[in-house]
This record gives structure tokens, sequence and C-alpha cells, in this order.
């Protein structure tokens, strides 16, 4: 019992750190009904940007806390500069245009930036410093549960309340919901619509940053291929979830990661990337639209 | 001066022209209506207005100030809303949060607040069902909440396109008479596409008659109500 909770645990912050991905897909994917492919690469840019800004502040010699704070400050705006260049330069042209011409378009952005991270670092994982402090108070329980595990899963559900506050109760957020739904109508209340897509940009990159910084604390490395895996997963929870339903993305990530880290606990590690796939073929099998997913029927 | 004119208004679809020329004028106050058949051109002349449809030659003036490149929700910043074809009610928005998406642009929540309780003094239906999602009302009661979510935006000008379309006549007959006391009550101007020339005209004070693209006639509502061909090919008579 004690090892399943154990798992149960490690599988929540999995599935945490999955959830701050996969919501910048299912945002951008409600929005402009546009799969993100560089999406994964902004989570890499987010932690490789608080790797060197955090490297380079501790060097000043300044307090491990403020290192941490100022770095992910640092990697969400870089990210979120980067989600809004990359939505303004490779899909914004390509709007009105038949949706496989943006799809190829973001695949292509995804390599440019992995190949571009590449030369600009190196191919080899290098070591992520642990920003994230030890937590006394944890002592008791940290056979379950450690101090890096426990900040992922607070932080997270800070910013899902965020998130859920912006989007239901203020003015943008109704402004993206009417967006969503009917871009020419929002358009004809007077939304700005370049805007709020701009934002859903921002919002989605930002997300995957803080996420970028957190994992990396937990492996403790770092490479540019890390977006392409963390990419994936994340694309297949907020499938799972329904793309384009939020708590949708949030609960396909949990699933996912308990599904990972009970498989992995109880029938073999071998697999562990595996069993994502296991999981959505099982679910789209009875639910082709996710556990959430509206039934949309599409005129061809 | 004219509160909106069109002045040789040229649209296009790829190679296609849909609108040729097209001129018109609507005085503060005045309800024009544009009357036509399916395919004419009535909702590309609207969107061509609101800043959806891109002109390729014209221009378009509001209060004489040349729109005819302005975005969208600029346009709606300067006082012009439009109910459209089909209502286009936020279906999972609640009744409530599509009338605050009408007032999207306004600042003076007070006067944001007057106004939504005058429209649900106009329509009560809504107000029974602020909080109902508004894909779930019925085909009558999105026509009130598009108008109502338009009315919002406290225009000076109010585009309509086809109110009446796919509505019971009893229904029809209703949303006529609001359309009216939103013009006699609240001085707001009105610029009425139709397909139901004769309801149209007899709540208008002039009339545009678009076929195939372009204006074919223009005049008062009652001559065009008299005039033989309108009453031949529009009015079924």
């Amino acid at each position: 019992m004690d090892y399943f909770i154990k798992l149960l645990l490690s599988g929540t912050a999995k599935g945490s750190i999955y959830a701050l991905i996969a919501l910048g897909y299912t945002m951008v994917y409600g929005i402009v009904q546009l799969i993100n492919f560089a999406h994964g690469e902004v989570y890499m840019i987010g932690g490789f940007t608080a790797l060197i800004i955090g490297g380079f502040l501790f060097v000043l010699g300044l307090p491990v806390p403020l290192v941490l704070l100022l770095s992910i400050v640092a990697s969400v705006v870089f990210s979120a500069a980067f989600g809004f260049t990359i939505e303004r330069l490779a899909y914004k042209p390509l709007r009105n245009k038949p949706r496989l011409s943006a799809l190829i378009s973001a695949i292509g952005i995804s390599m440019v930036l992995q190949n571009f991270i590449l030369l600009a670092q190196t191919e080899k994982y290098l070591s992520f410093p642990s920003y994230l402090p030890e937590l006394a108070f944890l002592q008791p329980v940290r056979e379950y549960i450690n101090s890096t595990q426990f900040i992922i899963l607070v932080t997270t559900a800070v910013i899902m309340v965020i998130l859920t506050v912006i989007i239901k109760f203020t003015r943008i957020g109704k402004a993206m919901r009417a967006t969503a739904q009917d871009k020419q109508m929002a358009q004809l209340v007077g939304v700005d619509i370049n805007r709020v897509i701009s934002l859903t940009f921002i919002m989605g990159s930002s997300l995957a940053a803080i996420g970028g910084v957190l994992i990396c604390s937990y492996m403790g490395q770092i490479n540019y291929y890390i977006g392409f895996v963390a990419g994936i997963k994340a694309f297949v929870a907020a499938v799972l979830g329904g793309i384009g339903s939020i708590p949708g993305a949030v609960l396909g990530s949990f699933i996912l990661g308990w599904t990972e880290s009970l498989g992995t606990g109880y029938i073999s590690s071998d697999y562990e990337d595996a069993y994502a796939f296991v999981i959505l073929i099982l679910i789209l099998s009875v639910k082709p639209d996710g556990i959430l997913g509206k039934n949309q029927k599409q005129k061809v | 001066m004219a509160l909106m004119e069109l002045k040789n208004v040229c649209t296009y679809y790829g190679n296609i022209q849909a609108l040729r020329d097209i001129s018109l004028s609507v005085e503060e106050g005045e309800i024009v209506t544009l009357i036509g058949a399916n395919g004419a051109g009535k909702t590309t002349t609207l969107m061509s207005i609101c800043g959806i449809t891109a002109i390729r030659s014209g221009h378009i003036f509001l209060d004489g100030e040349d729109i005819s490149r302005k975005s969208p929700h600029s346009i709606v910043g300067m006082g012009l809303s439009q109910v459209p074809e089909g209502r286009r009610i936020f279906p999972q928005l609640t009744v409530l949060e599509n009338l605050d998406m009408g007032a999207f642009l306004r600042n003076n929540k007070e006067l944001v607040k007057a106004d939504l309780e005058e429209v649900f003094e106009l329509f009560p239906r809504l107000a029974e069902r602020r909080n109902q999602q508004g894909g779930t009302l019925s085909g009558g009661e999105q026509q009130m909440l598009a108008i109502s979510r338009a009315l919002m935006a406290r225009p000076r000008i109010l585009l309509l396109d086809e109110p009446s379309l796919g509505l019971a006549p009893l229904i029809v007959h209703n949303i006529f008479e609001i359309i009216k006391r939103i013009n006699e009550e609240r001085q707001t101007t009105i610029f009425l596409v139709e397909q139901n020339a004769n309801m149209a005209l007899k709540i208008a004070d002039k009339g545009y008659v678009l076929q195939n693209g372009s204006i074919r006639m223009a005049d008062s509502a009652d001559r065009l109500l008299a005039n033989e061909e309108v009453r031949k090919a529009y009015l079924g008579l």
C-alpha cells in the first residue's frame, strides 16, 4: 500500500508538469485549431534560459531563493517572447490558409528551434542545479513525497487556480472564450482577435516555461531534445482529455502521470514512454473526442 | 451629412466580383432597408461595412470618416454594430456573458449596467434565462439575444442581417416591432437587410434593391412598396 501511495504521488507530480505543458497545447488549439508542435521547444527553451540566467546570477553570488525566482521570471519572459514571435512569424500569415499549412509550419519551427539549441549549446546532457529548497516540514513524510515534488504540486495547483479565474471571470478571459467559439462574431463585438491570439500564445508559453524550470530541477539535467519527448507526452495528455478543453488537459495529464508511474512501478520501467501511447489508444478507441472533449461533427 | 455612406464599393471573393459599385447613404435617425434575393450580395455588403470582408475599391464613411480600411474592432468602437445572419450567439457563454461581450469596448460600468436593465426590459425572456448557455435558447430567443448584444455596445447605427430568417411569423412580427421601437425610443439609426421585403419596407423610411451585386433601385419605402417591379419580384404580388 505504501508503495502504491508513493507511486501515486510521484505520478501526480509528473502529471502536474504535463498539465503545465498540455494547457498550452489545448488553449492554442481551442483558439486557432492548430496543434502547435513547437510548444515543446518553447518549454525546452524555458529550461535553458533558467539554466543560463540562473548560473550567471549564482556566480554573481545572489542568494539561492532569489536566483530561483529571477531565473523563473527570466525564462517566462523569454519563452513568452518566443511564443509570441513564433505565432506572428509562422502561424499568423497562414491563418486563412488550409490548416495543414500551419501544422507543417509548426513542425518546421520545432525542428529549427531544436537544431538552433543543439548548435548554440551542445548535444550532451547538461546538469541542471536544483534551486528548489528542502522543506523541513516534509521530513515525516519524506519517503512518500520529496520537497521538489511537493513544490511542483503546489506551484501547479496555484497556477491552475489563477488560470481558471482569468478565463472564467476576467474581461480578457471572456474575450478568449468568445474568440474560441466564433472568431468573426468576436470581431463584430469589438474584440481585437490578433491580440487575443497573441495573448493565448504568451500565456501558454509562460506555463510551459514554468514547467520547464520545474522539471529540469526535478530531473537535474537538460538537453536540446527534452522538448520533443515532453511535448509529445503533453500532447497525448491534451488529446486524452479532449483537445481544446482546459479541464480535459489537466485530467488527461494526471491520468498520464499515474499510468506512467504505476506502469513503471508494477510492470517495468523499460516501457516508461510506451504507456502514454497505450492509454491513448485505449481511451480514444472508446471516446474518440477524448474524455471531456465535445463530440464535434466537422464539415469536410 | 449622412451618418453612413458607401461610395462605389466593390468587393471580390477571389476573382469573382460580389459587389459592383455599391453606393448608398443612411441619414441619422432613419431606418433604411436593403432588400434582395438570395445571393444578391446583402450579407457581403454588411461584412464589407464592418471590415470583415476587405473591399477592393471604393469608400465607406461613418460620420464622415473613412472606415473602409479600418479593422473590425475599431469600427465597432466608432459606434457601428451588427446583428449578423444566423444570430451567431456564443453558444457556450451564458446569456449574461453574451451581453457582456456586446459591451466589450465600453468602460463605464454604470452605463453598461443601466443598458443591461433596459435590454432586460425590452426582452423579459432574456432576464429569466440570464444564466443559461446561449446555445440552449430557442431561435426566437437567440434573435432577441443577438439584437440585445448589439444594443449593449450603444451603437449609433445598428446593422441587422435578416433578423426574420427562420422564425415563426408571430415572432417575426414581434422582432420588427422591437426594431421600430429601438429606432424611435433610442434614436438608433437602423440599416436593415432583409429578404422579407414586405415587412422591411413597412417599417423603413428608405429602401435599396440589390440585384446581382449592384443597386437596382433606390427610393422611399412607400414608393418601393407601390412599385410594380418590386411588387412582382420581391413581394410576390
